[in-house]
């Protein structure tokens, strides 16, 4: 509406909103309010019941908003070169509050992920994987740009420092979801086909060993792969949910599941959203993760820059990964693994590194022009285009 | 620089290869998509399946309703609203308690404000609302009431037919009565369960029952009505009884169904089957008489008479003056064990087979030997329900078949005769009780029991209660087993009484004769209009016409046969 107008403003903002991918945003934008009406359908029975007062959740989703959204903001209005050198230094930092996490957080259920900072709990693991994204496409990039210049070497360290500082925590899942973006952007980075079946037999061996050496990974395979063997409660109650929202759903607060599931304002509420919405308002939010996943890649089709597509690659990956493995849990299309759902569930850590990637999603999918990119380190800059 | 080609080929693979990554999320949304829509919208193949028999059976569909015979309601399920209140919500529990009070005016107050001030996240308020309380209580506008939908059971009869119908537990599972027998059914089936219950004749004989049981300050009674060719059960009272919708409140007395669960010695009653084996087996004719001057003393044990005439008897004489000494000495003719093969014959060592899960188990002396024989003629040491009499006292009079008691009505067999029961007594046998039973009435221990027009013939007995292995003088158990009309019977009917004290119009008797019998004669004068049984006058007694000739002193049959 205001792009001619938009044309000729200079301004910092002018220039973002020109460039921006503004459907993405509003995308971004959809799921971050659908959010915060999502917790606030979901979250009081859950305080209530663990005797907090009804819009504890909600107050405190709503406080956690404006640092992610300030990191959104923050993160796309960067140009390349400081998104990799933010991201190298949450890589680091969110790496040594891991670390620290391990020695002096708080066992929760069996593991220390959290630290306590400036009077708010911190899961630092939720920031190692969009900074991983980021740090290890540059590593790779910079590889193929620059010989002698280590940095597949590099990049293999990195990851290699993160999931093994995370297996100690422990924190299977986020281990797993690491090493996919991380897998993922190796492959894209052009691995040999070879490879990439050795490497995925590893991560079957992987699997596989898991299921031997670790008894909750076992019964949790073994209760998906015979439903009928064991405790199935969530995933039963989250099954009853989804049918009894139907089309149309129960209404908004109608529905019951929340008030069985312990956590269904985070890792179950894709069910208190198929039960209180239907089935109309879920397939939108599938269509709306679709539709990043898709506009973001479209964006990115005609970059001829390695980092942008690699690093986009990644975080795609995680946002992908997560929301499926989110859903598929609770439709028992996948074994039940506690993951958030980005944008929607409940969790001041989760939400800020939410926006944190997409605010990097965001920028890498920003239209060349504008903000400076840094000449010094793209091969592609230097080639044959200089503007896309 | 040289290595300007390499990343251009390699942004090349790694954009394909990220559009590959891409399809597969895409696959992988699809498939989210499709299980979306897989559940909500035909509710999940399999995964659905393992859990579905909690909550939506009982849901949606409701407990069926039972009726009687004719259609009435004796149970249904009805929706009600329970209240419920969390107290941390209330700021003045003494405001809101007037209030509730006022809507509820049988809650108590002070009990009110306690509950509400308990600062309990939950407490009941009421769990069966009417519409209009729950309209009322949710006008209050206080957050702290919540209401929940529940079915409650409601039994409109109430105690009338409490210990057949039975209850369930608040989660609407039977535990007693029909309510239990027929739980699965109940809880599957749609259609009405019919009982073989006369709401009418039930009312009939629980009111005659609560009469006597007043007059002769009884702690307890027993009726039966039971159609002699079908084996239903018209009317089946306990008494005392109990609200069937709060059987908590209930003493376990109460609840305790005395027709089919209790086991009694049911005293002379048993002589019609004692009498009726030594017929059947010939041992004995009408003209056959025994010495009964002298008291029969077997080893310890001394048999003597209750209205002892001291001379010799002839059978119908033993039998209408319930002569213990007479049916011992009638009973010693079928030796060893004819008596024991008799009654296990007509059922008296199994319970009965109905369909309620409160059987009685017989109690008979095992091993069987000569004295219980003589003993067992009277119907001493051996322990029945009153169902298992009423049921052989119906083969007795029905010419002879032994019925299945039936309490749920099932046309296949109401219409089949008692062609499918076991043969216990000969035709002859049968009219020759009915004869016996007929001059207890007309000459005997029976007569209170003249329904007039209704031809009623029967049989006394009075047990003194075995109390912790000794038989209690003045505690008895008082009954008349009784059948109409004697021409053709129809219906058994039995009445009892527990415990009767002589009354100041019983001259000191609290017998039988003065307590069962007059509850059956009001039943029978009742009950035989509403069957279309036509009252005949002429016809009273007429089965007794020529035993006169049995009989020393016989005024009465005299006069009857010289009258036609």
């Amino acid at each position: 509406m205001t792009g001619r107008m938009a044309r000729s403003d200079k301004s910092v903002l002018g220039l973002w909103w020109r460039n921006t991918d503004r459907w993405t945003f509003a995308a971004f934008m959809a799921l971050i309010a659908a959010g915060v009406f999502l917790v606030s359908a979901a979250s009081p029975s859950v305080a209530e019941r663990i005797g907090l007062a009804p819009f504890h959740f909600v107050k405190r989703h709503i406080v956690f908003l404006f640092p992610a959204l300030g990191a959104l903001l923050a993160m796309s209005l960067a140009s390349r070169q400081t998104l990799w050198r933010v991201s190298t230094l949450v890589f680091s930092g969110s790496l040594f509050l891991c670390i620290l996490a391990i020695f002096m957080g708080p066992e929760i259920k069996g593991a220390t992920r959290w630290v306590h900072m400036f009077g708010v709990s911190l899961q630092p693991s939720e920031f190692l994987k969009p900074s991983l994204a980021i740090v290890s496409a540059w590593l790779m990039a910079r590889h193929h740009d620059r010989e002698n210049f280590p940095g597949y070497q590099l990049s293999i360290t990195a990851f290699l420092i993160a999931a093994g500082v995370l297996l100690v925590q422990p924190d299977f899942g986020m281990t797993f979801v690491l090493a996919c973006i991380w897998g993922a952007q190796l492959f894209m980075a052009g691995l040999p086909l070879l490879l990439v079946f050795v490497l995925g037999g590893l991560v079957v061996a992987g699997i596989i060993g898991a299921y031997i050496m670790l008894p909750h990974v076992a019964s949790r395979i073994d209760r998906f792969l015979d439903p009928a063997a064991g405790d199935n409660y969530q995933v039963q109650k989250s099954l009853d949910a989804f049918g009894n929202g139907g089309l149309f759903g129960t209404g908004p607060a109608h529905g019951q599941v929340k008030l069985k599931l312990p956590d269904a304002h985070a890792d179950f509420i894709f069910a208190v959203i198929g039960e209180e919405l239907g089935l109309i308002a879920t397939l939108l939010l599938v269509s709306v993760f679709c539709f990043i996943i898709v506009r973001s890649f479209m964006r990115i089709r005609h970059s001829d820059d390695l980092f942008v597509v690699l690093a986009t690659g990644g975080l795609l990956t995680q946002l992908a990964l997560q929301s499926l493995i989110h859903m598929g849990s609770s439709l028992q299309l996948l074994p039940a693994k506690g993951m958030t759902l980005p944008f929607i569930s409940y969790g001041g850590s989760s939400l800020i590194a939410t926006g944190f990637s997409a605010g990097l999603l965001l920028a890498l999918t920003r239209r060349r022009a504008g903000t400076a990119p840094d000449p010094s380190w793209s091969p592609v800059f230097r080639g044959k285009k200089a503007h896309a | 620089m040289n290595a300007i080609p390499r990343p251009i080929e390699n942004i090349r693979i790694a954009k394909s290869r990220m559009g590959f990554a891409v399809c597969l999320f895409l696959v992988g949304y699809l498939a989210v998509g499709l299980r979306l829509a897989d559940l909500t919208l035909l509710r999940g193949g399999d995964g659905t399946a393992i859990h579905t028999p909690q909550k939506p059976a009982i849901a949606q569909s409701r407990r069926a309703d039972i009726t009687d015979r004719n259609g009435t309601l004796l149970a249904s399920a009805l929706e009600m609203a329970a209240a419920y209140a969390d107290t941390t919500l209330i700021k003045e529990p003494s405001i809101l308690a007037n209030d509730i009070h006022a809507i509820l005016p049988d809650e108590n107050k002070d009990k009110l404000v306690k509950k509400l001030s308990s600062g309990k996240k939950f407490v009941w308020l009421r769990r069966d609302l009417t519409p209009k309380q729950e309209y009322a209580l949710n006008a209050l506008g206080s957050p702290a009431i919540n209401f929940q939908s529940e079915d409650r059971r409601i039994y409109p009869a109430g105690a009338l037919t409490a210990h057949i119908v039975g209850y369930t537990d608040i989660d609407g599972i039977g535990i007693a009565g029909i309510e239990k027998s027929f739980d699965a059914s109940l809880r599957d089936k749609n259609a009405p369960l019919q009982l073989t219950l006369d709401l009418r004749v039930q009312h009939i004989l629980r009111n005659a029952l609560q009469k006597r049981m007043k007059e002769f300050s009884a702690v307890g009674a027993t009726g039966i009505v039971m159609d002699v060719h079908t084996g239903e059960i018209i009317a089946m009272v306990s008494l005392p009884d109990f609200d069937p919708h709060k059987p908590g409140d209930a003493k376990s007395r109460q609840r305790f169904s005395t027709a089919t669960l209790g086991v009694y010695e049911m005293g002379s009653t048993f002589k019609l089957f004692s009498t009726a084996a030594a017929l059947e087996a010939k041992q004995v004719s009408f003209s056959t008489s025994f010495d009964t001057k002298e008291p029969i003393r077997y080893g310890r044990f001394s048999i003597n008479d209750y209205h002892a005439k001291r001379r010799r008897l002839t059978v119908p004489e033993i039998f209408i003056y319930s002569s213990n000494i007479g049916t011992a000495r009638i009973a010693q003719t079928l030796g060893e064990t004819g008596l024991r093969d008799f009654y296990a014959k007509l059922g008296f060592f199994t319970p009965v087979p109905v369909d309620l899960p409160e059987r009685g188990k017989p109690l008979y002396p095992r091993p069987w030997k000569d004295i219980h024989t003589l003993t067992g003629s009277f119907g001493h040491g051996i322990a029945v329900t009153p169902l298992h009499i009423t049921r052989a006292a119906a083969a007795l009079v029905n010419g002879g078949i032994l019925v299945t008691p039936h309490i749920i009505k099932d046309n296949a067999t109401s219409l089949s005769p008692v062609a499918q029961g076991l043969r216990v007594v000969s035709a002859d046998t049968s009219e020759a009780m009915r004869k016996l039973m007929s001059l207890t009435v007309v000459e005997g221990t029976g007569g209170k029991a003249k329904a007039a027009g209704y031809d009623v013939g029967g049989k006394t007995g009075t047990a003194e209660k075995n109390i912790k292995g000794r038989y209690v003088r003045d505690k008895l158990i008082s009954s008349f087993l009784a059948a109409f009309p004697m021409r053709e019977p129809r219906y058994v009917v039995l009445a009892s009484l527990d415990e009767p004290k002589p009354s100041k119009n019983s001259h000191g008797y609290a017998t039988g004769g003065w307590t069962g019998a007059p509850v059956v004669g009001e039943v029978v004068a009742q009950m035989a209009p509403l069957y279309g049984i036509d009252p005949d006058f002429d016809a009273d007694g007429m089965m007794t016409r020529g035993m006169e000739k049995y009989l020393k002193e016989g005024k009465n049959v005299a006069a009857l046969s010289a009258h036609r």
